[in-house]
Formats: C-alpha cells, structure tokens, sequence
C-alpha cells in the first residue's frame, strides 16, 4: 500500500507540474482579467499539492518528524508572504509571484531531500529576504532619482567585489577567490554586485548614446568583468558581460555593439583557453569526460549518470543517488532534480523559468522610463542567462561555470539576491502601473473637458 | 484610437525592438539547449549510465531482477536464480567456457556482465504488468542481452585447446561479429567467491582471470609476414620478381636469421617463403623496407591505438620507426623484435583479408530484448574502414590458400572447401622456446569464419595451432 502510495504520487506530481508549467503560458495568451486570475489562483493550489505530495514523499522515505514540521512552517511562510506581498506590492505581477513560489519550493525539497539542515538553513534566508524586500517598492517610489546615481553604482560595485581581495575577509571556494566572511556567515559579493552593476549600466545608457561616452563606460564596465575574471569567477564574468551587451543593445540599437562584444569575447575565451589551466579543465571535461573522469571530468560525468539513470520519470525523491554528484544541493541541483523527479519535471522546470523571463521582458516593454526599461532588461537577462549556465553546464550543452539555478539551488548569497532581482522588477513594475493610471487619469480628464467645449 | 493616442503620450526614448531580439534570442537558446536534453535522453543516456563509474546500480538492483545474457540461439549463458532464502545469486550454465567473455558479475563485474551491466539492470518493457509490480514492491525482468557467440563453437574451442595455456578468436569477417573467444587457463564463474582467493594470489601464474584472447599481447611470429609482404607488394610493383635463396641461416645488418629448425628452404619467390614460412626470405625483405611507411601501414591495421571495437582490450603495439636502427628491421619483419598483438587484433587481421580489405568492428552483444522478446535495440555492423585495396586481399588470399595447399597448414586441405590461412611459431624467450599461432578463414572463396588461434609455449604453429583451427572449421563449416 505504502508502495502504491509512492509510486503514484511520482507520478502525479509531474502531471502537477506539467499543468503548472502549461498555464505559464497559456496566460500571455489569455485577455480576460478574471480568466487570468482564476488561472493563477489554480496555479497556486498545483504549487500547494506539489509542495505537500514531495513532502509526504520525503516524510515516508526518511521517516523524520522533521520534514513535516519544516513543510507545516513552508506553507505557512508561503500563505503569508503572497498575503503580503499583494497588500505591499498593489498590482504586481501574479505569475512572478506564482513562479517565484514555485521555484522556491522545488529548491526547499531538494534541498531537504539532499541535506535536511541545509534547507533550514536555506529556508531562514527565503523568509529574511522575503520580509527585507517588503521595502523595496518603497524605495523605488520615493527615490526617483535612482537613475541619477550612477557613478555611486560604479565605485560601490567595484568596492564590493575587491572585498574578496581584502585579506582576512575574503576566502576562496572550489578554486574561486569569490566569498567574503563576515561573522561567521559566507557572503559571495558577485551575486549582490551584480544588481548594482545592471543599475550602473542602466544608469548611464539611459542618458547617453554618444559613442565617446560609450566607449567610457564600456571601459568601466570592462573593469567588472576583469575583477571576476581575477577571482576565477569565471560563470559570475560571463553574466556580467551579457547584461552588459544586452542593455547596451537596447539602449543604442545598434548591433554593431554585439558584434563586438563577442568577437572580443571569442578573443578572451582564447587567451583564457591558453594561460587559465582551470578554464582547460573545464573544457577538457566538457569536450570527453569520460577519459578525466578521475579528475576534471568527475562532476559532469557524475551529472550526467545522474540525469540518465533517472530518465523521465526519475528515480523517486529519496530514491536516487544526487550525493554522488558534487555540490548536488547548489551548482548541479538541476541534474538532481531531474535524477530523483525526472526528465519532463526537469523540462517543465525550465519551462517556468522561461516564462518567469517572458514576463519580466513584457515588463521591460511597458517601462514608460528609459532607466527602469534598461534595469528590466538587465536583470531580466541576469536571471536567464544563469540558468542558461547551470543547466547547459550540468546537461554537457556548454561547459560548465559553476552558477546556481536561481531560487532553487542552495546558497545564501545567491537566493537573496535573486529575490531582490525579482522585487526590483516588481517594484518598478508597480510604479509604472500606478504613473500610467495617474496618466490615463489625466488624458481622460482632458478628454472629457475636450468633450464639453465641443 | 484610444490606444494610439495612449502610445504617443509615452515619452520613452529607448525602442523596444532590441528587447524583442533579445528575447527571441534567448528564448530560441533554450529551445535549442531542451532540445539538446531531449536528445540526450533519447539516444545517448543508455551508453552514457553504462559506465562502471555510475555508482546506481545496486539502486536499480533493488527493482529491478538482472536480465539474462544469451548464445545466439538463445541459449542461456547466464541468469539470475534466487534461492530458498529469496537471495539471488547469478548462475552461469557452462560454467568455464564462457568465464571470460561473458564475464562474472561478483567480485568486480567483467566481460559482458561489466559492459552490459546498466541494460541487464534496466526494465525496458513499460507495460500494465510492469507498472502494477512497480505499484506492488515487486521486481520486475530487466532487459536480455543476446550475444553474437555460437555455442557449438565456443565449446569446439574451448576442447580443443584442451589443458593448454592459450586463446582463440572467432570473427565473421562481414559483420565482425565475435562468434567464438575462449582463453585459457580458465575458471568456473559459478565458484568464483569460493575460489576467490587462490584465483587472486595466482600462486602457479597462470592468470586465469584474465582475458588472453583480449588483454595479452604476444609476438606475432610468422603471421605477421603477411604485413610484411603486404608492404613489400605496396613498395615494388615487380613483387613477382622477388626470388632468395635460403640455406637455412644468414646474416642480415649484421643480424642472424634462422629458418624454423634450419630448414633450407632453397631458392623462393614471395609465394613459396610464406607458404614456407622462410624467416631468410622475409628478413631480406625487411633490409628493403621503408621504415616509415612500414610503420603507417601497420598503424593502419590498428597497431598503437585503441583497436575499433566496444571489447576492453589492450592495445597492440609496432615498435619501429622511422628513426629505427636498421638492425631492429630484419627481426620485426618476421614478426619477432618488439612487435606485439592481441589474439583479438590477429584475428581481425585475418578477417579483414577475408572481407575483401574492410575491417569490420568486432562485437559481442547482438541485441538487447525485454523478457516478451521485443527487441529493445538492435546492433548492427560498423566498418571500421577500407584498410586493403581488393587486389591487394585477393592476393594475400591467394597466397594464404597456398600456405594451406602446399605450406605449413597442409593439414587443413583435406576439407571440401578451400581454407587460407598463415602460421606462425613466436618465439618469446632466448631458449628458442614458442607460441604457437594460426590465423585464417574458411571458405577461402566466401568466408564465413576468421579465425586466430594462439597455443602457448607449445612449439611451432603446424603442430600445435592448426589442429585447434581444424577443430574449428569443423565445427562450423563441416567437412
Ligand atoms: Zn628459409
């Protein structure tokens, strides 16, 4: 019976997240206001069963009174925070709620599946940065002048990422000179930064499109990608490097700019190639790691037994062997979801992550100001292109960068961030809802008095 | 009109149209990137989880009962029997006869058990049935591997090198196919945890757990002299002409050559010095070669490098080299010096001369089925490669037949087809003590069956292999 209990539940768990991920896109394409929130308010309760039927696997496999509490206090904190998140975010995007909520409770079972006091851990972070980020329409609101600061951006991000080099505060992990410690708590300033670097960015090409100008803050910008490239952070400068182009490409128009961009990216990828022996390492396990699978080629290897063996209906949460694979719970946490979950969840995955960015670049669109539309795009890009970065890394698609699958994988420093991304977006977002109410208030105002002299 | 008049208020300087691109690009990049992981999934997952290093397969093991492994006539060769207690242990029907090639799954799984081991571990049939045990807790068939091994002749062989150290290969040439690979000194799989200690410490050297058709590499000795006449034919178009006058010994840069025993063989032509086996002939061969293209010629049957074939092997190898010193020359070319050859490789040598030039992958596993017989996939031949012309096989087969009609192998002529073939005596220590070799395939027209037989420290290869390879053709072609 316990069997039968187990082996269903697998599988409706992927239907759950099959429908979940359909109606991620089947709302761009609805115009109705109540069709589309009856949508989301299913979508929320497919999150909820999935939530509850993982759990209840975890519960069964490892029989530890542990899971039940962790998952009680999980839906608690996810009934409150989109109680809240409504009330404080007046008119944000439903479907980024939703997904953020998805995302984050695929990264809670994981983790707990993998190592139970990790997902406390993880889970303390989630709740404080959930209530942190409460102010972050605040800010937006009452700072218009964000978009003036740009050299503030430029000197604080850079000042940031030296952190690393400070001695006795920066530390170095799997080989990256990356982290800084700070009263006993790990921090990776290259996740914060990189908010502050899109908002460099943005800052100044929403003001200038003179090639002169150009050139200057390409420079700076340059100056980033060069400092990670020093800490062997070599996924953090590849992200760096394609927000910058993207914002760079929507603010000029030109593509002459990415043209440019990647030829001196092939040049770099070429240097790198010949005098970094750990970016060969990388390549070599990319290009066979079959014959280093003793060395370099060890995690992709391990990846990709993991991903095979659990083929597309995976192993069963419990029932696979994601430890063997190193760092499983952040880098290659998607290659243990889709051990344990399977392929089409996996899939499905990936799915909502895209159209989490879908709706973030329909967010970009509507942005009336030049300096939100091009943090929008910026951090839109940020979030896509890292995913893009993991999953290719552990799938063998491109070698692999060591980044974390935002909002799933563990880490505090890059779930924090990432839920900063997502409430800046959906800061600006409400803004913008609000000034084109207050302006379609007006123009209707107007028009009515047109109206009356007529 | 509303809408427009709605847009023309908006007073944004930055056009969407690069957000749109960007979009379109990112998008198509993780279409492309599942597309990737769909096809990873579908085709490549199986080899790539078949992997000794994947660390799951006692998780599979729990759900999944460890399929068969077959003859190719569906004979079991191997299966999984459970006993009064409900554990299973793995039951090998011939016991010895296949230890090697089909392996042992206990005590670090090898031969097939090894390479199949994720299939033999997974349950392919996704039925109603299959389902519902997965429901209940019970385990359910995994997938059979039926090989490419007669029965008949696998033991044919096995009889015929009888007591003896020593290996023996048999390929068809078309497809590559390994219908035959016994190795002996042997043991019984089915006794292996039993004997495993006296297996490891291997007290009397004999090294029954290893693969001598695979993992052993020997001097060629005389077979190798039709690579050798091989070159000389690409490097003289007068080959014909070639004529030597042996006396049973001579000096060659400075090196002493001895036909086998002192035989004087008189005056030859290429011909007759390989039905022959004259060492003379070839050694002075050996003096005209061109070192380098020699070598090429022996890289090109597979010499130095990973052999073309899934079969764990170790790698043959051809010492000489361009900057070679001229006395090495004469000993390599009668297959002695540091040349040294898996049974496995001679065997695909002759094969393929056999197959008219193109050298056929060899493989063992023919194709994998579920416990209802349906086939899961389906092996079908690789060419490694087109290594001979056709004249040039057709003329090594000629001379090959001649070694049978009239040479060293005179005793496989007496069958009602024509039989080609070489044999060689590898001399391997200074008492002049030898390997005994053949390699050859039968019918010499339409060959069905190639063949490398290697009897250890026996003496000279008329004497000791032909009679195994006799037993052979026998066996599989009939008188
Ligand atoms: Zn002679």
């Amino acid at each position: 019976m316990e069997n039968i209990v187990v082996q269903v539940s697998k599988y409706v768990i992927i239907f759950l997240v099959m429908v979940y991920s359909l109606y991620g896109f089947v709302v761009f394409r609805v115009r109705k206001q109540e069709t589309k929130l009856l949508f989301y308010r299913h979508q929320m309760t497919l999150m909820y069963l999935m939530h509850l039927l993982c759990y209840l696997l975890l519960f069964v496999h490892f029989l530890d009174v542990k899971y039940i509490f962790l998952y009680l206090v999980q839906v608690v904190f996810f009934g409150v925070i989109t109680w809240v998140y409504k009330k404080v975010y007046r008119n944000m995007s439903l479907l980024v709620l939703n997904h953020m909520c998805f995302l984050l409770s695929v990264g809670f079972v994981m983790i707990a599946r993998i190592n139970l006091a990790l997902a406390i851990r993880q889970f303390v972070m989630v709740a404080a940065g959930m209530s942190i980020c409460l102010v972050v329409p605040f800010i937006i609101e009452k700072f218009e002048g964000l978009g003036q600061l740009g050299w503030g951006y430029a000197i604080a991000g850079v000042a940031l990422l030296l952190t690393v080099f400070v001695p006795g505060l920066g530390v170095s992990k799997y080989g990256s000179r990356n982290w800084i410690q700070v009263a006993g708590i790990g921090l990776q300033p290259s996740e914060f930064v990189k908010i502050i670097f899109v908002l460099f960015a943005a800052g100044f090409l929403s003001k200038t499109k003179k090639f002169k100008n150009i050139v200057k803050i390409s420079c700076l910008a340059a100056v980033y990608v060069l400092i990670l490239v020093a800490e062997n952070d070599l996924g953090g400068a590849l992200i760096f490097f394609v927000a910058y182009l993207s914002i760079l490409f929507v603010a000029t128009g030109q593509p002459a700019y990415i043209l440019a961009g990647f030829g001196g990216f092939a040049s770099a990828s070429l240097v790198a190639y010949r005098f970094f022996g750990h970016v060969r390492t990388r390549v070599e396990a990319f290009r066979d790691p079959w014959s280093t699978i003793d060395a370099g080629g060890y995690q992709v290897a391990n990846s990709l037994f993991a991903i095979g063996t659990g083929g597309w209906f995976g192993m069963g949460l419990g029932k696979g062997l994601p430890t063997s694979i190193p760092v499983s719970e952040s880098d290659f946490i998607f290659s243990a979801i889709s051990e344990e979950l399977g392929g089409i969840f996996a899939i499905c995955l990936l799915l909502v992550c895209v159209s989490c960015f879908i709706m973030f670049v329909n967010i970009a669109i509507k942005m009336t100001n030049s300096f939100y539309k091009l943090t929008a795009v910026g951090l839109s890009v940020i979030y896509i292109f890292q995913i893009f970065l993991t999953v290719g890394g552990a799938i063998k698609f491109i070698p692999s960068t060591g980044v974390t699958l935002p909002l799933v994988s563990y880490g505090g420093s890059s779930v924090l961030s990432t839920i900063i991304l997502f409430s800046i977006i959906q800061g600006m977002y409400v803004l913008n809802q609000k000034n084109q109410q207050q302006n379609n208030q007006q123009q209707n105002n107007r028009l009515d008095r047109q109206g009356e002299k007529e | 009109m509303k809408m427009n008049k709605k847009k023309t208020l908006q007073k944004s300087v930055v056009s969407n149209g690069g957000i749109y691109a960007i979009t379109y690009f990112f998008v198509l990049l993780f279409v492309v990137m599942v597309g990737y992981y769909v096809h990873f999934m579908v085709f490549e997952s199986k080899d790539v989880i078949n992997n000794s290093y994947n660390k799951r397969q006692d998780l599979l093991a729990e759900s999944v009962v460890r399929g068969k492994i077959y003859g190719a006539g569906k004979e079991v060769l191997a299966e999984t029997k459970t006993r009064g207690d409900g554990t299973e242990y793995r039951y090998y029907p011939y016991g010895a006869v296949f230890c090697h090639v089909v392996g042992r799954s206990e005590h670090g799984k090898t031969g097939i058990e090894l390479s199949e081991n994720f299939n033999l571990l997974t349950c392919s049939n996704k039925s109603i049935g299959t389902l519902w045990n997965e429901l209940n807790n019970k385990k359910n068939p995994g997938d059979s591997v039926v090989t490419t091994l007669d029965v008949d002749l696998q033991k044919a062989a096995y009889e015929a090198l009888g007591n003896r150290k020593g290996a023996v290969v048999a390929l068809e040439p078309s497809t590559g196919k390994v219908l035959a690979m016994v190795s002996k000194k042997d043991y019984d799989p089915n006794e292996v945890s039993e004997n495993w200690e006296s297996l490891t410490e291997d007290a009397d050297k004999e090294s029954r757990l290893m693969n001598r058709a695979t993992q052993f590499t020997y001097p060629p000795g005389s077979t190798f002299k039709l690579l050798t006449a091989l070159e000389y034919v690409r490097e003289n178009k007068k080959y014909e002409d070639f004529t030597f006058d042996c006396d049973g010994q001579e000096i060659f840069s400075g090196v002493k050559i001895n036909c086998y025993h002192g035989s004087e063989h008189g005056k030859v032509d290429l011909k007759k010095a390989l039905a022959k086996s004259c060492n003379g002939a070839f050694a002075k061969i050996g003096t005209e070669l061109n070192f380098k293209k020699f070598r090429k010629l022996c890289n090109s049957f597979g010499f130095n490098t990973e052999l073309p074939t899934d079969l764990v092997h170790t790698n043959s190898t051809f010492a000489l080299k361009a900057s070679s010193k001229k006395e090495e020359m004469p000993q390599t070319a009668i297959g002695q010096g540091d040349t040294l050859i898996t049974p496995l490789h001679n065997a695909m040598i002759a094969a393929t001369i056999a197959n008219k030039g193109v050298m056929m992958e060899p493989y063992v596993v023919d194709h994998l089925e579920t416990e209802e017989e349906e086939i899961v996939s389906q092996k079908e031949p690789v060419e490694a490669g087109r290594i001979l012309k056709e004249k040039e096989a057709k003329q090594l087969t000629d001379w090959m037949k001649n070694v049978v009609d009239k040479g060293t192998a005179s005793a496989l002529s007496d069958f009602d087809y024509s039989v080609a073939g070489k044999t060689g005596s590898a001399e391997f220590d200074s008492k002049k003590s030898s390997h005994a070799w053949f390699i050859g395939f039968a019918p010499a027209d339409h060959p069905k069956i190639a063949i490398a037989v290697i009897v250890e420290g026996a003496g000279s290869g008329s004497e000791y292999a032909v009679p195994v390879a006799k037993k052979l053709f026998k066996n599989y072609l009939g008188n």
